[in-house]
């Protein structure tokens, strides 16, 4: 039989739409459940993650700013897309999860359907959130739900696809801009979601995604001052399967995070609830509402 | 106040009409109220004093960690045995009926907190009380429909709440905080301000008077190392503080890796700005209320003026005559418009950073203003020729002082304005609608008061964005900070 040799794919970074390699040059092996090789893949930076922040800051008011009714035909536009790559994201969900084909579609199927259903949100939220105030006085009182800003995700270390997207789908559906880390074992789903990402119409810089170790580059983010928010969720399973360094990773970055007053969605480890979020389950509104804010506006009535 | 009023040329003769204190039976001296009762701590007793004589009030006592734990103890022993197993409804009447108590109690309420906190009698009585009793009349209409607040079909409270709150509007400030916790069904520890902790001890009397179960609500008094053992107490489930930037970073810290929920209201340094076409007069008095109101210790006061350069002429011309016409003076006058300075110290960081507004070039200028002798007072104070660069420009003064900066076209003013770490408040002056609700949204704070400024009410969320801290107080939002699984928004 004809053998032809295979071409295979380079896993870079994702960062202002753009697939650079990391700027320390640095790469890693990527392996599948079994310890065989799969890829090398870019070990990000401190400075790709400053990159990507400015990266994130600089799409911030075109997102935000964009319609909501936009914002979900774009959402709704990424699960289109992953729908016509669904086999090779299957393919890399069986690999780094060491799951069966048939569950790795399913949890491909889940995680096109979690875009769907954030999509649908995005022109809910401020109805649902938001509202009139009735005050005691003669003024149109109303409040609505704004974005954060540049949301930092340490994204699931076990869950690299489903879980990825389901940390960062509500964070993008409600307005923000994002700088996510992958799964350190697992990045291969990420960077083929970001050419999902690539090839919709997601505005370039509106998710960038690095690849790499969340204990090295969260104290980074946790600690930008031109980063809004951090969502913690990725510090359970980043210290090798060592618990208390998990515990202490989560503990160091809010207290980071503090310095700048980032609002922080903790990982499901504070206090006695340990253990990862089932991801198959309903989200809920509060993967979104961690990262709004509330603005309420007042104007007199008056003629 | 001095009996002669301001020399002004366009100030009005007015005779004192003091309103009387006799209502206020002040104790020589107050200890914890913790489970019901009115008990002794074991740290050493403070001198609260009036700013405005410098004369003592009475002695309260800064308690200790020992007596910290006995009030989170006592509230746990509540939570469990008695708050918890409440029917809702009957929650929600318990603050009814002390919302009651605070309106027919509101002259006495009035008075002390005058006397304590320094802020004129007309504020006191007109905005702070009234406003505490409202909140406690909404919240308690919460407590047997938090199933229809968003929140899930049958949201549950967190447990014991730690609550510290601040000198400038201390029981507006304690209403913002017991009433929608115990709505929620949480029983509280509030630790009011070191230098205003009367009339928060005086709540407890209502308490009591209200037949509350003992420990649900416990108040202690003391500094920051009391906060600071209330906050880290194991034993808390939520922490609720309002106050600086600063210590709300500290207690951010402490809590990290911690499962206590926070929300933090802290500083502010808010734009007010005026467009070419505002209604001058209008907006002139929103300028005053806006940083003269109590005396501007505001954290969402409208500390930065931005004003189009077109029309700055006319505001500040408008603005330097009716600074001539305030009052300044003894806080139970009921023609005061500007009472005491909360503090020595407080007095002293107003001072110094107005030097040093000088010193970087600002132009300062106040009215002419006889001050008392004795206690703390600042004249109403504005400062022109103000850059950004300038600390007066960037750092919260938390006093009766305005700069003014100006722009040229809106892009400009919403630049200046969002440039600053802090996000609680702004305001916007303008006669087109369109404008406002284009500036309003891209304005980046939490609050936005357009032709208007400075107006609370508790339905309205309150809080801020960025270093201003997060979680909102007030409204439907409100209860969020007080459910467990809710994320802020």
């Amino acid at each position: 039989m004809s053998s032809r040799l295979n071409v295979r794919k380079t896993y870079k970074l994702y960062i202002g739409g753009k697939f650079p390699r990391s700027e320390s040059g640095r790469s890693y092996v990527v392996t599948d459940a079994k310890g065989s090789f799969l890829a090398n893949a870019s070990r990000a930076s401190r400075k790709d993650a400053r990159d990507a922040v400015v990266a994130a800051r600089a799409a911030f008011s075109g997102w935000a700013g964009a319609t909501a009714y936009n914002r979900g035909q774009v959402l709704y536009r990424v699960a289109e897309v992953m729908e016509g790559r669904a086999d090779q994201f299957a393919a890399e969900v069986a690999a780094g999860e060491g799951l069966r084909p048939s569950q790795a579609r399913t949890v491909v199927a889940a995680a096109i359907d979690r875009w769907v259903w954030y999509a649908g949100w995005t022109d809910k939220l401020a109805q649902v959130l938001g509202g009139t105030n009735p005050v005691a006085g003669p003024y149109f009182d109303f409040s609505i739900p704004e974005p954060t800003g540049v949301v930092a995700v340490l994204a699931p270390q076990d869950s690299s696809l489903l879980g990825l997207v389901s940390v960062l789908a509500p964070a993008v559906a409600g307005g923000n801009v994002v700088v996510a880390v992958s799964s350190q074992r697992r990045p291969l789903p990420a960077i083929t979601l970001a050419e999902a990402f690539a090839t919709c119409d997601l505005p370039g810089g509106v998710v960038n995604l690095l690849t790499g170790s969340a204990a090295e580059i969260g104290p980074w983010l946790a600690e930008h001052g031109d980063v809004n928010a951090i969502d913690l969720t990725g510090t359970l399973g980043a210290s090798d399967g060592d618990e208390a360094a998990d515990i202490d990773l989560a503990r160091d970055l809010e207290a980071k995070a503090a310095g700048t007053l980032k609002r922080v969605r903790r990982p499901p480890l504070s206090g006695m609830q340990v253990g990862s979020p089932d991801w198959a389950a309903e989200p809920g509104l509060s993967r979104m509402t961690a990262f709004l804010e509330t603005k309420t506006v007042w104007h007199p009535i008056g003629v | 106040m001095s009996a002669s009023p301001p020399t002004a040329a366009v100030g009005f003769e007015y005779a004192p009409a003091p309103e009387s204190r006799s209502i206020v039976d002040l104790r020589p001296s107050y200890g914890l109220f913790i489970d019901g009762e009115f008990v002794d701590g074991h740290g050493p007793s403070f001198k609260s004093i009036s700013p405005a004589t410098e004369e003592v009030l009475s002695e309260v006592c800064a308690a200790d960690a020992s007596d910290v734990d006995a009030a989170v103890k006592a509230a746990r022993r509540a939570y469990n045995r008695t708050w918890s197993r409440l029917p809702p409804a009957e929650r929600g009447k318990y603050l009814f009926r002390i919302a009651r108590i605070i309106q027919e109690r509101s002259r006495e309420l009035a008075v002390l907190e005058s006397l304590d906190n320094g802020k004129p009698i007309r504020e006191s009585r007109d905005v702070d009380v009234p406003l505490m009793a409202a909140h406690f009349f909404y919240y308690a209409g919460w407590a047997d429909k938090l199933s229809y607040a968003g929140y899930g079909p049958d949201p549950k409270p967190l447990g014991v709440a730690a609550q510290i709150i601040p000198w400038n509007f201390p029981l507006l400030m304690l209403a913002w905080k017991i009433a929608p916790a115990l709505a929620a069904g949480n029983t509280v520890v509030l630790k009011p301000a070191e230098t205003t902790p009367l009339t928060a001890l005086l709540f407890g009397e209502i308490c009591q008077q209200a037949d509350l179960p003992p420990g649900v609500v416990n108040i202690i008094t003391g500094a920051g190392d009391t906060g600071r053992a209330l906050v880290e107490h194991p034993d808390v489930d939520k922490i609720a503080f309002t106050g600086s930037t600063d210590v709300g970073r500290q207690i951010a810290i402490s809590a990290a890796g911690t499962r206590k929920k926070l929300t933090l209201e802290l500083g502010g340094k808010a734009a007010n700005i005026i467009f070419d076409d505002a209604p001058i007069d209008q907006a002139v008095e929103g300028i005053v209320n806006g940083i003269f109101f109590n005396q501007g210790h505001v954290c969402c006061a409208g500390s930065r003026l931005l004003v189009q350069e077109s029309v700055v002429d006319e505001v500040i011309s408008s603005l330097r005559r009716r600074l001539k016409t305030l009052r300044v003076g003894d806080p139970l006058d009921k023609n005061t418009d500007v009472g005491a300075i909360n503090s020595a110290e407080q007095l002293a960081r107003i001072r110094e950073l107005s030097d040093i507004g000088e010193a970087e070039g600002a132009v300062r200028w106040s009215p002419p203003c006889d001050l008392p002798d004795r206690g703390f007072w600042f004249p109403p104070t504005i400062f022109t020729e103000v850059s950004q660069a300038h600390r007066i420009a960037r750092d919260e003064i938390f006093g009766p002082v305005l700069s003014v900066l100006t722009f040229r076209t809106p892009d400009e003013a919403v630049t200046k304005a969002n440039n600053t770490p802090y996000g609680l408040s702004a305001g916007i002056w303008s006669d087109k609608g369109s404008r406002i609700l284009a500036i309003a949204s891209r304005l980046r704070a939490g609050v936005v008061w357009a032709n208007t400024f400075n107006r609370f009410d508790p339905t309205s969320p309150f809080g801020g964005y960025k270093e201003s801290g997060y979680g909102r107080e007030g409204g439907r939002h409100g209860l969020a900070a007080y459910l467990a699984g809710v994320e802020e928004a």
